[in-house]
């Protein structure tokens, strides 16, 4: 309530509150995209090294140690979607009722969507990608190793998967007050 | 921050290291060495290793093949995959790779000082040296008579000018004091390099220190049992130990004052992974300790490759590929001089 408001008017709740909900929604739409793309580029870097290193005697490893990189690639693409979800869901209201608490709420769900989003692919990302680097290796020496540390790496690539359907679930219940 | 290793190690040694991991597994296995020792002449031996990654280095060699020729082929395969790795490497893995050199430096350059000492030609010394240790000003050694003229005129623009501090001694260079100083030169190699990889700090220094560690107990073992008997005294013997290690400082108190080898046994099977080794001998000999330190060493070595994202992988490809050309040379001798009931005395097999 605006009432109650007024009585923190000068403590750091009240700075808090005051920031645009909009702000809070484009830093969490950013972020979504941001660190996911960081997530996958850090995966990439790390098994594509390896990748090129072992290929050199073993060239054979080559074709099928890219699907480590194509699930690195995929925690990209999770933030690319959710990140157009999310600008779906930005509305705007009158600005005498910016400051409500449901267009409070409507922009901290849609931030916290991005954080969650991106987070969950960051380390997603780094987990796929030193798998596959150890993948890589192993399928260098042996190649019958190369299917079961494939399993791993599926495991790990869900780690993305939950972030992006809590993030989704979030965001789907972002909504700015009515007119 | 140990690890962690995983998230950075990439940046600057992921492609070097599936490149040491690549040339891990062109190392001869058990099979391979079995089909060596089946072979009559050095000619099998060149067809046998044709199929082997020592392949381009032996084919262009004319037929009649000595045993020293095909060492130093395999001796050129190691330096080029060294060279290679080392013209790729930034720091903190460039001064790694240099620091596995020095023990080679080390070598060749007592080498060459025995060699001066008993008159023999400074071109056929520098021919036997070993290619990774050699340096630009090595042939000006054959001039020195003593050990500050030698650190003056030679040593001190080589990498090995910080280890000759505690051997700076203007005492003329004969047998004795070689072997001295080149203790004194790999005791504080060794140090150096032990402090070094626990700069680096992580998996590198976890896996370095016990490799080094098994080194410096090695050496203080053969430097007790090889100064035995000669006019060492006790004191010179302990400066000699490395101060780190499983058997600092109370192992190196006991060695310090052994008089045979039923002594030095004694001293060593109070150490758990040491015991293992000696009990393998029975009393009063010694002929079979080199090899046993000898599979230790490569059991260890073997054991550097389970982990990933560490530089103790290089140093421990270079040691087994040094072991690999040991085992050759061993195998290229018996099977030259007719004695094939002696090849399984001293063939160390890795895989």
């Amino acid at each position: 309530m605006s009432g109650a408001a007024a009585i923190h008017a000068s403590s750091w709740a009240a700075a808090l509150v005051r920031i645009s909900p909009y702000t809070f929604s484009a830093i969490g739409i950013a972020i979504s995209i941001g660190v996911s793309v960081l997530g996958a580029a850090w995966g990439i870097y790390i098994t594509g090294s390896s990748l090129i290193g072992a290929a050199i005697e073993a060239p054979r490893i080559t074709s099928k140690n890219l699907i480590s990189v194509i699930f690195c690639e995929a925690v990209a693409i999770y933030g690319v979607i959710v990140a157009i979800i999310l600008q779906t869901k930005l509305e705007s209201v009158p600005s005498s009722k910016m400051y409500d608490p449901e267009s409070l709420r409507a922009g901290y769900a849609i931030f916290a969507s991005g954080i969650i989003v991106g987070f969950a692919n960051l380390v997603c990302g780094l987990c796929v990608g030193i798998i596959g680097s150890s993948c890589a290796l192993s399928d260098a020496q042996n190649s019958t190793l190369f299917v079961k540390i494939l399993v791993i790496e599926i495991f790990g690539s869900a780690l993305g998967l939950f972030g992006v359907i809590v993030g989704i679930i979030m965001s789907a219940q972002a909504t700015w007050p009515t007119k | 921050m140990y690890g962690f290793e995983a998230l950075t190690f990439n940046i600057h040694g992921g492609y070097l290291e599936a490149i040491v991991r690549g040339h891990r597994a062109g190392l001869l296995t058990t099979a391979d060495y079995n089909n060596l020792c089946q072979c009559e002449n050095l000619d099998d031996i060149k067809m046998h290793l044709s199929a082997t990654k020592y392949g381009s280095y032996l084919q262009n060699e004319p037929s009649p093949l000595h045993t020293t020729t095909i060492v130093e082929k395999c001796t050129l395969k190691l330096v080029d995959d060294y060279k290679h790795m080392l013209c790729q490497a930034t720091e903190p893995m460039s001064t790694f790779l240099e620091y596995i050199r020095y023990g080679h430096m080390i070598d060749n350059v007592v080498l060459i000082v025995t060699g001066t000492l008993h008159e023999r030609d400074v071109q056929e010394l520098l021919e036997k040296c070993h290619p990774l240790g050699m340096f630009d000003s090595i042939a000006t050694l054959a001039v020195a008579q003593n050990m500050r003229e030698l650190y003056r005129l030679v040593l001190v623009d080589t990498p090995l000018a910080p280890y000759f501090s505690e051997c700076l001694t203007s005492e003329d260079l004969d047998d004795m004091n070689i072997e001295i100083m080149r203790n004194t030169l790999y005791k504080a190699y060794l140090e150096d390099f032990y402090k070094f990889c626990q700069k680096i700090g992580g998996a590198t220094s976890e896996i370095m220190s016990d490799l080094l560690a098994f080194e410096a107990d090695r050496r203080a073992v053969n430097i007790t049992i090889n100064s035995i008997g000669t006019e060492l005294t006790r004191e010179d013997r302990k400066k000699l130990y490395s101060n780190f290690g499983l058997l600092y400082p109370y192992g190196h108190e006991e060695l310090a004052i052994c008089e045979d080898i039923d002594q030095v046994r004694g001293v060593m099977e109070k150490y758990p992974p040491y015991q293992a080794i000696f009990s393998k001998m029975s009393y009063g000999e010694s002929q079979m300790l080199d090899k046993a330190f000898y599979e230790e060493e490569v059991r260890r070595l073997c054991l550097a490759f389970e982990q990933q994202f560490h530089y103790a992988v290089f140093f421990a490809y270079m040691r087994l590929r040094e072991q690999e050309i040991r085992n050759l040379m061993w195998i290229s001798e018996c099977v030259a001089q007719n004695q094939k009931s002696r090849i399984h005395d001293s063939v160390v097999y890795m895989f």
